[in-house]
C-alpha cells in the first residue's frame, strides 16, 4: 500500500544534512564502532591468516601425524612399523639434545641434533632452506641450523658453533639456515615459553650423527603420516605396542606434538580473544548509539510529527531513523575494516617472533571483512532500533505538542547544603530525569570499563610471571641431566663453585590413561616440603604435594574427566616401564601448560627405585655466576641448563613484548571509547540544553556561568561513572579471562590500582576535553538563533 | 467567483469526546461536539486557548482520535481506523498547516514540497504549489533562510501540493504579524477557491471570521455557537 518511489531520495537528503548538523557526534560515534572493528578484522584476519599459512606449511612440508621418540631401536623395526594398517609412510630419526657452547655467549645453550637422510630431502617433516645450501654427505662436521637460533646470534652459513657431544667437544659448521614444521614453536624440553638465544636446532647427516651417539644401525624417533581415513588412535595403539621392548616414549599425535599442540592452543587463544575483546567494544558502541539517538529523536519529535501528518507510515519513519544508525555504522566498519587490514598487515609480522613459517601471508580475510560490516550494522540497527521505536510510536497528536515540562521538585541534597543557582540546577536536571542520569552513567563507566579490560592484560602477564618464575621456580637455574642418574649427582652439582643450594628433582615421562582418554606428559618429583620447585595455584598459593598419588593441573583432570579419588593408570615409559593404578589426591587450578606432580618419595616408590634424579633446581652466589657456567658446559652429565634470569628476560623480551603491542591497541581502542563517549553525553546535554542556557544568557548569565552548568553535570556524570566502571570492568575482563582457559594458559584477571587510577585518568581526561570542546561552542552560542526556535 | 458551497458533508462529527490524562489532572478537551463541514467549505473555528480547537481539527485531521463520538469523513469511519488506515488517510485526503509551521529544517522550501508530491500521485509540482503561495522564487532556500510568513506559505504549498480534500490550519497566522499574517490568509483563501479545497481554520482572532463562510465558536470543549456569514469578506477587507 505504501507507494514511495522517489520519495526515499528527499528523505535522505535530510539524513544526509541531518548527519552533517550532528557531525561530531556522529563521528565520535563512528569512530567507536571503527575501533571494534578495527580490532576484530586485526585479530582475526591474523588469525585466519595463520590458520592458512599453517595449512598450507604443512601440507608442503608433508607434517608427519604421529610422532614418538625411544630409546634405541634397530633399524629393522621401521619394516613393522610401516606394516601397520593405517600406516602410510615411516622416517626414523636420530635425535640427540646436546650443550652447546656458543662464541661470545657464556651461559650455556641446548642443541638438538636431528638426523638427515644421506640422500635426498626428509620423506617427512621436510626442511625449508632460507639460506645457503645442504649438508654435505661426505662432511660430517656439517649442518643445517634453525633460523631462530642464527638470527638471534647474528649466524650464517660459515660460521661454527660448538657441541659437547658425549663428553666430546665438536665443532659444527653451519651451511645453512633451515626452518622445520615440527618447531614452528620452538620450545626447549622443559622450557613454557620459546628462547631463540639458548635453544637451537641442527640437522646433520644421519651417519655421522649416529656413530657420536653409538646409533649406527638403529633410530630413536619416529614420525609416521597416516593414510586417508587411518584412525590415529589406532596406531598409536600400534606404535606403542612395537616400541615398546625398545623404550618408546609413547606416540602422540599432531595436535600433542609439542609444535604442533602449541600453535593449536596460541590460535584458539587468538580467536576467541579476537572475538570477545571486540564484540565488548561493539557492545558498548551500540550502547552510546543508542543513547546518541534517543536523544537525537528528541530534538526531532517535532519533526517526526509532521512526518506523520504528512501522511508518512510509521514503518517508513521508522527506517528513515534507524538508517541514521546504519550510516554512522557502516562509515564506521568501513573505516574499521581499512585500519584492521593495514594493522593486521603489520602485526602479522610480530607472529614471528615466536613462530616460525617459511613465508607469513597475510591475507584479508573476506568473511571477516563482510561479518565485522554486518555484526556494525546489526549491532548499530539494534541500538537505533529501541531509540526509534519509542519516538515513532508517540501519536502524532501528541508529537506535536513539544514535550511537557518534566516536574522538578527541590533536589535531596539541597535539603542539606544551601547550594548555588548553577549547582542547584545541575543537581536537579540530574534528579528529574534519573532514567537519563542512569544511562549516561552506564555510558561513562563502559568507557571506564574498557579501559580496565585493555590495561588489566599489563598486570595478568604481570600476574603470570609472579607466579611462574617468583613463587614456583625460586632457582636461579635448572639443570636437566641427559640421563636418569644416582642422587650422588647432587653432591656434584653442590660442588660446582657458586652453588648455594641444591634441589634434585626427578621427572619421569609417563602415558596417563582414564578410561579411554589418555594423555604424555612428565610426572614432576617434587620434594616433601619443596624451598625452590614449588607448586602454586592460580591465586598464588603454595600447594603441598600429596604423601602419596597424583596432584594434577586442574585442566588435565578435566581432559581425563578424572576427580581426587579416582584412579588413573600410569604406564612409565622409562626404565622397566611398570603399569600402575595411581590415585589422583589433588586438582591444581594452576596457570600453565598440562602438570602432573608427585612427592618424590613416592614417585620413587612407586618406580621401585632409589634417589634418581634426573635434574636439580640451585641458586647461585650471583658473584660465581660466570664460573658456574664454565662448569656447565663441561659437565658431560648435563642436557640443559635453564637460567631463571635469563627465561624472564626473554619472556619479557618476546612473548610479552607481542603482548605488549596488543596492549597497546587494546588500550589505544579503549581511549578512543572512552573519548566518544564522554564527548557523546557531552554534546547531547548541550543540545538538550542550549534553549534553557541562552534563556539564562539573556536574562545575564556570563558564559563561565552557563559552562558551570553544563560542565558541572558533566563532572556530577564523570565522577559518578568512575566506580562502577570499575566494576563492569572487572565483570568483563573476568569474562574474558574464562575464555583464556586452555591446555597452553589458564589465566585470572587482576588489576592493580595503578590500571583503575590510569582507567579512571583517561576517563577524566577525556571529559576535560569533551568539556573544552563543548565550552567553546557554548561560547559560540547564538542568542537569538536559539530562543527563536520553537522549544 | 465563490462556488456556491454544495450541501453535501464531508465531515460529520457526532458526540466527539476526549479526555487526556496530564499526568495527576485529567483534561476534558472535547464534551460532546457535533460538528459538520460541506464541500469546498470554508469554516473558521473559534475559540479561546483550551476550548478544544486542536483536538477537534487533530481528530478530524486523523491525528488524533476521539475517547468517545464518532467522525465519518465522507465513507471513512475515523473512529474505529486504525493506525495504518489514518496514515492512509491523511496521505490521500489532508493537507495540514500549523502555527510553527514543522517545516524540515534540513531541506529547501522545494524539497519540503517534494516530500509530499512524490507521496501521492495526482499532485501538482512542487514549484506549481509554491507559485499559488506566491514563493515561486525561493524555491531552493532552506527555512532557517525564510522569514516566518515564508515558512508559513512553504508549509501551506506543502499541504496543497497533493490537492487534498480538505485542509486543516491550526493557528495558521500565531506567530506572525498581521502584513504577513495577512499574506498567509490569502494564500488559504486563494486554494479554498481555486481547487475547492474545502478548508477548515482554527484561530483565537474573532477579526478573521468574516472572511469564512460558516464561524464555528467553540468554549470549554463546547460548541457555544454557529454563525454564516451572509456576506464574505476579503482578506484585504479585514479589520486586525
Amino acid at each position: 500500500m505504501v507507494r514511495m518511489p522517489r520519495v526515499v531520495g528527499i528523505l535522505d537528503r535530510k539524513l544526509l544534512r541531518d548527519l552533517w548538523e550532528m557531525k561530531g557526534q556522529a563521528l565520535a560515534i563512528a569512530v567507536v564502532v571503527a575501533a571494534g572493528v578495527t580490532m576484530f578484522v586485526t585479530y582475526l584476519s591474523n588469525f585466519s591468516s595463520l590458520q592458512q599459512t599453517r595449512a598450507e606449511y604443512y601440507d608442503t612440508a608433508r607434517f608427519a601425524d604421529v610422532f614418538t621418540s625411544l630409546k634405541r631401536a634397530p633399524n629393522s623395526v621401521r619394516a613393522r612399523l610401516e606394516a601397520l594398517p593405517g600406516v602410510e609412510r615411516v622416517m626414523t630419526r636420530v635425535v640427540a639434545d646436546v650443550t652447546l657452547d656458543v662464541p661470545g655467549m657464556d651461559e650455556p645453550a641446548t642443541g638438538r641434533l636431528i638426523s638427515l637422510p644421506d640422500r635426498g630431502r626428509p620423506a617427512l617433516n621436510d626442511l625449508f632452506l632460507r639460506r645457503g645450501r645442504w649438508v654435505d654427505p661426505a662432511r660430517p662436521d656439517e649442518v643445517l641450523a634453525s633460523e631462530m637460533f642464527c638470527e638471534a646470534h647474528g649466524f650464517g652459513p660459515g660460521d661454527r658453533v660448538a657441541a659437547l657431544i658425549n663428553g666430546r667437544r665438536r665443532w659444527l659448521t653451519i651451511v645453512g639456515i633451515a626452518l622445520s614444521p615440527e618447531y614452528v614453536f620452538a620450545v626447549r624440553p622443559g622450557d613454557v615459553f620459546p628462547d631463540k638465544r639458548r635453544f637451537g636446532i641442527f640437522w646433520m647427516n644421519g651417519t655421522a650423527l649416529a656413530s657420536a651417539f653409538d646409533m649406527e644401525g638403529g633410530f630413536n624417533d619416529v614420525s609416521i603420516a597416516l593414510g586417508r581415513g587411518a584412525s590415529s588412535a589406532d596406531v598409536i595403539a600400534g606404535v606403542d605396542r612395537i616400541l615398546e621392548p625398545y623404550g618408546g616414549l609413547g606416540a602422540v599425535p599432531q595436535t600433542q606434538q609439542p609444535s604442533g599442540w602449541t600453535l593449536e592452543n596460541e590460535l584458539s587463544q587468538l580467536q576467541t580473544f579476537g572475538f570477545i575483546t571486540p564484540l565488548i567494544f561493539l557492545s558498548v558502541a551500540a550502547f552510546i548509539l543508542n543513547v546518541a539517538l534517543t536523544r537525537a529523536l528528541s530534538l526531532q519529535r517535532s519533526q517526526i510529527a509532521s512526518l506523520k501528518a504528512l501522511g508518512f507510515a510509521n514503518g517508513a519513519i521508522a527506517w528513515h531513523y534507524i538508517k541514521w544508525g546504519l550510516v554512522i555504522a557502516a562509515a564506521g566498519a568501513l573505516g574499521g575494516i581499512a585500519a584492521g587490514a593495514w594493522l593486521g598487515a603489520g602485526m602479522i609480522g610480530l607472529y614471528n617472533e615466536y613462530f616460525r613459517f617459511p613465508v607469513l601471508y597475510y591475507r584479508m580475510s573476506t568473511d571477516v571483512a563482510v561479518v565485522s560490516l554486518f555484526g556494525a550494522l546489526a549491532v548499530a540497527a539494534l541500538g537505533a532500533w529501541s531509540a526509534v521505536r519509542r519516538a515513532v510510536r508517540i501519536p502524532p497528536a501528541e508529537a506535536m505538542r513539544p514535550e511537557s515540562p518534566v516536574r522538578y521538585r527541590r533536589s535531596v541534597l539541597e535539603g542539606t547544603l544551601r547550594l548555588p543557582m548553577a549547582s542547584r540546577i545541575v543537581l536537579r536536571n540530574l534528579e528529574r530525569q534519573p532514567v537519563r542520569t542512569l544511562v549516561s552513567v552506564i555510558g561513562i563507566a563502559f568507557a571506564v570499563a574498557v579501559l580496565v579490560v585493555g590495561l588489566s592484560f599489563i598486570d595478568v602477564m604481570e600476574r603470570l610471571i609472579q607466579q611462574q618464575f617468583v613463587l614456583a621456580m625460586r632457582q636461579d637455574a635448572t639443570i636437566s641431566f641427559a640421563q636418569p642418574r644416582s642422587a650422588r649427582v647432587a653432591f656434584d652439582v653442590r660442588h660446582i663453585p657458586g652453588t648455594l643450594d641444591v634441589e634434585p628433582t626427578r621427572s619421569v615421562p609417563v602415558r596417563l590413561r582414564a578410561g579411554a582418554r589418555s594423555r604424555t606428559l612428565a610426572i614432576t618429583g617434587v620434594a616433601e616440603r619443596p624451598t625452590l620447585t614449588r607448586i602454586v595455584d592460580r591465586s598464588g598459593r603454595v600447594i603441598s604435594p600429596p604423601p602419596d598419588g597424583l596432584a594434577l593441573s586442574e585442566k588435565l583432570g578435566e581432559l581425563l574427566q578424572v576427580v581426587p579419588g579416582d584412579a588413573v593408570q600410569v604406564s612409565v615409559l622409562e626404565g622397566r616401564r611398570p603399569v600402575l593404578d595411581v590415585p589422583v589426591r589433588l586438582l591444581v587450578d594452576d596457570s600453565i601448560g598440562l602438570q602432573a606432580y608427585m612427592q618424590q618419595d613416592a614417585l620413587h616408590r612407586l618406580l621401585g627405585e632409589g634417589d634418581t634424579v634426573t635434574g636439580a633446581a640451585v641458586t647461585v652466589d650471583p658473584e660465581a655466576l660466570g664460573r658456574f657456567y664454565g662448569s656447565m658446559k663441561a659437565m658431560p652429565a648435563v642436557a640443559g641448563v635453564a637460567l631463571r634470569e635469563l627465561t624472564i628476560r626473554n619472556f619479557r623480551d618476546t612473548t610479552a613484548e607481542t603482548m605488549n603491542l596488543q596492549i597497546f591497541f587494546n588500550v589505544l581502542f579503549a581511549g578512543i571509547i572512552a573519548f566518544g563517549v564522554v564527548y557523546n553525553a557531552a554534546r547531547v546535554s548541550l543540545s538538550e540544553r542550549s534553549h534553557e542556557l541562552a534563556s539564562l544568557r539573556v536574562l545575564g548569565f556570563t558564559r563561565a556561568e552557563i559552562s558551570l552548568i553544563l560542565l558541572g553535570e558533566l563532572a556530577v556524570l564523570t565522577t559518578a561513572a568512575l566506580v562502577p566502571g570499575a566494576v563492569i570492568g572487572y565483570g568483563l575482563g573476568q569474562f574474558i579471562m574464562s575464555s583464556f582457559s586452555n591446555e597452553l594458559y589458564r589465566l585470572s584477571f587482576v588489576a592493580s590500582p595503578s590500571t583503575i587510577a590510569w582507567a579512571f585518568l583517561v576517563v577524566i581526561g577525556a571529559a576535560a576535553l569533551s568539556g573544552f570542546v563543548v565550552r567553546r561552542r557554548l561560547d559560540r552560542l547564538d542568542l537569538v538563533a536559539v530562543l527563536k526556535r520553537r522549544e | 467567483m465563490t462556488p456556491a458551497p454544495t450541501r453535501e458533508p464531508v465531515f460529520v462529527a457526532r458526540d466527539l469526546r476526549k479526555t487526556y490524562e496530564m499526568g495527576e489532572v485529567t483534561v476534558e478537551a472535547l464534551r460532546g461536539v457535533d460538528f459538520d463541514l460541506y464541500a469546498g467549505e470554508f469554516v473558521v473555528l473559534l475559540g479561546p486557548s483550551g476550548s478544544g480547537k486542536s483536538t477537534l481539527l487533530n481528530i478530524l485531521g486523523g491525528l488524533d482520535v476521539p475517547t468517545s463520538g464518532s467522525v465519518i469523513y465522507k465513507d471513512h469511519n475515523l473512529t474505529t481506523a486504525g493506525e495504518s488506515a489514518l496514515t492512509q488517510y491523511r496521505r490521500d485526503h489532508v493537507g495540514f498547516v500549523f502555527q510553527f509551521y514543522n517545516l524540515i529544517p534540513s531541506l529547501t522550501a522545494r524539497e519540503n514540497v517534494a516530500l509530499v508530491t512524490e507521496l501521492s500521485t495526482g499532485s501538482m509540482t512542487p514549484e506549481a504549489a509554491l507559485a499559488l503561495v506566491g514563493l515561486g522564487r525561493r524555491l531552493d532556500h532552506f527555512p532557517a533562510q525564510l522569514s516566518g510568513g515564508e515558512q508559513q506559505r512553504v508549509a501551506i504549498a506543502r499541504a496543497i501540493a497533493k490537492r487534498p480534500d480538505v485542509l486543516l490550519c491550526d493557528e495558521p497566522t500565531g506567530a506572525l504579524d498581521i502584513t504577513t499574517g495577512a499574506v498567509v490568509l490569502d494564500a488559504i483563501t486563494r486554494v479554498n477557491q481555486e481547487l475547492g479545497t474545502s478548508t477548515v481554520v482554527i484561530t483565537h482572532n474573532a477579526a478573521i471570521a468574516g472572511i469564512a463562510d460558516r464561524v464555528v465558536r467553540l468554549s470549554d470543549g463546547r460548541v457555544v455557537a454557529v454563525e454564516s456569514n451572509a456576506h464574505k469578506l476579503r482578506v484585504e477587507e479585514l479589520q486586525w
